[in-house]
């Protein structure tokens, strides 16, 4: 793999940009590998990178259905964050946090990690109390946090209606190190990482069936035939349910879809993050100038990459409720994923039933910020048979054993978290 | 997306709240000897099917009934709408 530098790029420029080679190879599936990682998404990627570089091994596969970076991977609104409040939670997202601090280095690929800020609103005094908690638990986890008063709010980010009727804005609680990524850039990285590491990136691979004797994975059925493998990590997002009901199993997850909007580009407006909640609405800006935003789940379950109108309705409200400016900007796009929603609101990393086969999923509309913890711990998972030290909550057997991670407090529902 | 409400014709999906699975009518015997698995699975264990799918619909801002909405995931297309407490009726044999 030739670096990435500075230098490189100016070499490039005086000699005709011939220099550029594709960023990964296009293989044919080997009859068999080690490992096999369904789903090219940032997750799979990220477990395929670790696998290689960590774990020093390169006989591995990611399957791919489509193309790479065609999920949620490139369809996110890039926020990066470890401000969760729950044991189970916070050490896991903050792992996350730190990679995304060194991801470019470790990558050599330029994924714009932009730590920003994210300023969550607060609203009422009860509000207050909880963040002020929520923060003391992420001072404890190392992540840093600071509570906002209105007059320092207003100074950051003087365009908000703070004086609205409904939800009057009293404060915020701020997490700076928490940001944004270019998240194709995410996903490239990884896969370039990967690929001169030797693992085999497989497009146009849909993983359609598993191979199982006597409670242990042989391999494999795709659209480009029969692959065996030692190991078989699933991570596949919205299909979840789909792939797994393949190996005979029921998972606590259904698929609902997640819509986010773009506006035309703008000069800088906004610092970083903005999240209402009690208005269902964020907002960051990119780099190219477009606000980025999004707001609730459609609410019931779906499998069609696109939104309702209701919601989009429902969004534009808490824009114009937020920072009535938002009115003036054109919206240049809109789109949908399908989510994994688990009935926690948590994510699930572990074996199953079923020997060498292993499971990542259930990461609701919050798993990109976990990429590169997710693809740490799982590949951790994946080559030790033991859970990473971050990960150990996020077990199946959590909803049977009563010992849910349920960090709004909701209780047993996918179409609330 | 308009619901086809058996008394009151097509109404605004907007009008309902989405509980989800239908699978919920089907609410296990607290008495069986396997209650705690049972209960388990049907709290939180989904077949989240890519396709056709049941699901209960309540009608908060209309006449507050509870449907059984069959529904396509893929393409939202609204398949049929029934009474709840017509298909609760029709499990439990007493119709
Ligand atoms: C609109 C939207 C906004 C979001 N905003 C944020 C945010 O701001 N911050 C945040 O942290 N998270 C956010 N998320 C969530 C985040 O994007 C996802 O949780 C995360 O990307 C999921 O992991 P992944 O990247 O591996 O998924 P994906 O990129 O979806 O990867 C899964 C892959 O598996 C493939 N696949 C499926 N079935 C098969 C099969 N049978 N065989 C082979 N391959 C298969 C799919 O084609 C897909 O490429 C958002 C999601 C959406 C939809």
């Amino acid at each position: 793999m030739t670096r990435f530098s500075g230098f490189r790029v100016l070499k490039e420029a005086l000699t005709g940009h011939n220099g550029w080679a594709p960023l990964w190879r296009n293989p044919a599936p080997k009859p068999a590998y080690d490992f096999v990682i369904i789903g090219g998404g940032g997750h799979g990627l990220a477990t395929a990178y670790t696998l290689a570089k960590t774990f020093g091994q390169a006989n591995v596969a990611v399957l791919e259905k489509g193309w790479i970076g065609g999920g949620n991977v490139g369809r996110n609104t890039t926020i990066i964050r470890s401000n969760y409040l729950l044991p189970g939670n916070q050490p896991f997202y903050e792992l996350s946090m730190k990679l995304w601090e060194n991801l470019e280095q470790d990558t050599n690929f330029n994924s714009m990690v932009s730590q920003r800020g994210i300023i969550n609103l607060i609203h009422s005094d009860a509000q207050r109390d909880a963040y002020r908690r929520r923060g003391n638990a992420m001072m404890l986890s190392g992540a840093g946090a600071r509570l906002l008063d209105v007059d320092q709010l207003r100074q950051m980010v003087p365009f908000l209606n703070y004086d609205n009727a409904r939800f009057p804005i009293r404060g915020a609680l701020m997490q700076s190190r928490a940001g944004t990524a270019r998240h194709d850039g995410v996903a490239w990285g990884y896969a370039r990482g990967a690929d001169s590491r030797g693992v085999d990136i497989i497009q146009n691979c849909e993983v359609t069936g598993f191979r199982v004797e006597g409670g242990k994975v042989q391999g494999v059925e795709t659209t480009r035939g029969f692959i065996g493998a030692g190991k078989v990590g699933v991570a596949v997002a919205g299909h979840s349910s789909q792939v797994m009901a393949k190996a005979g199993l029921r998972l606590p997850i259904e698929s609902h879809a997640l819509q986010a909007f773009v506006s035309e580009g703008l000069k800088p407006t906004i610092p970083g993050v903005i999240t209402f909640g009690a208005g269902h609405f964020y907002v960051s800006q990119s780099d190219k100038g477009g606000l980025v935003f999004g707001g609730d789940i459609d609410g019931y379950n779906s499998y069609a990459q696109r939104g309702n109108l209701p919601v989009v309705e429902d969004v534009a409200e808490g824009g114009m409720a937020l920072m009535p400016m938002i009115g003036r900007a054109r919206l240049l796009r809109s789109w949908g994923g399908i989510v994994d929603m688990s009935m926690d609101g948590s994510p699930i990393i572990d074996r199953t039933p079923i020997d060498g086969l292993y499971f990542n999923g259930g990461w609701n509309y919050g798993g990109f910020k976990a990429t590169p913890a997710a693809g740490h711990v799982f590949a951790h998972l994946l080559a030790t048979d033991t859970p990473h030290e971050t990960a150990t909550a996020f077990r199946f057997d959590r909803f049977n054993r009563g010992y849910v991670i349920d960090e709004k407090g909701v209780g047993a529902t996918p179409n609330l978290h | 997306m308009l619901i086809p409400h058996p008394l009151l014709g097509l109404r605004d999906a907007q009008e309902f709240t989405v509980l989800g699975d239908a699978s919920l009518l089907a609410r296990p015997d607290p008495t069986r000897s396997d209650a705690e698995a049972a209960f388990c699975d049907y709290v939180f264990l989904r077949d989240n099917p890519k396709g056709v799918h049941r699901e209960l619909w309540f009608h908060e801002q209309g006449d507050r009934s509870w449907l059984v909405v069959t529904r396509d995931t893929v393409t939202h297309e609204i398949l049929s709408a029934e009474l709840a407490s017509d298909v609760k009726k029709r499990m439990e044999g007493t119709e």
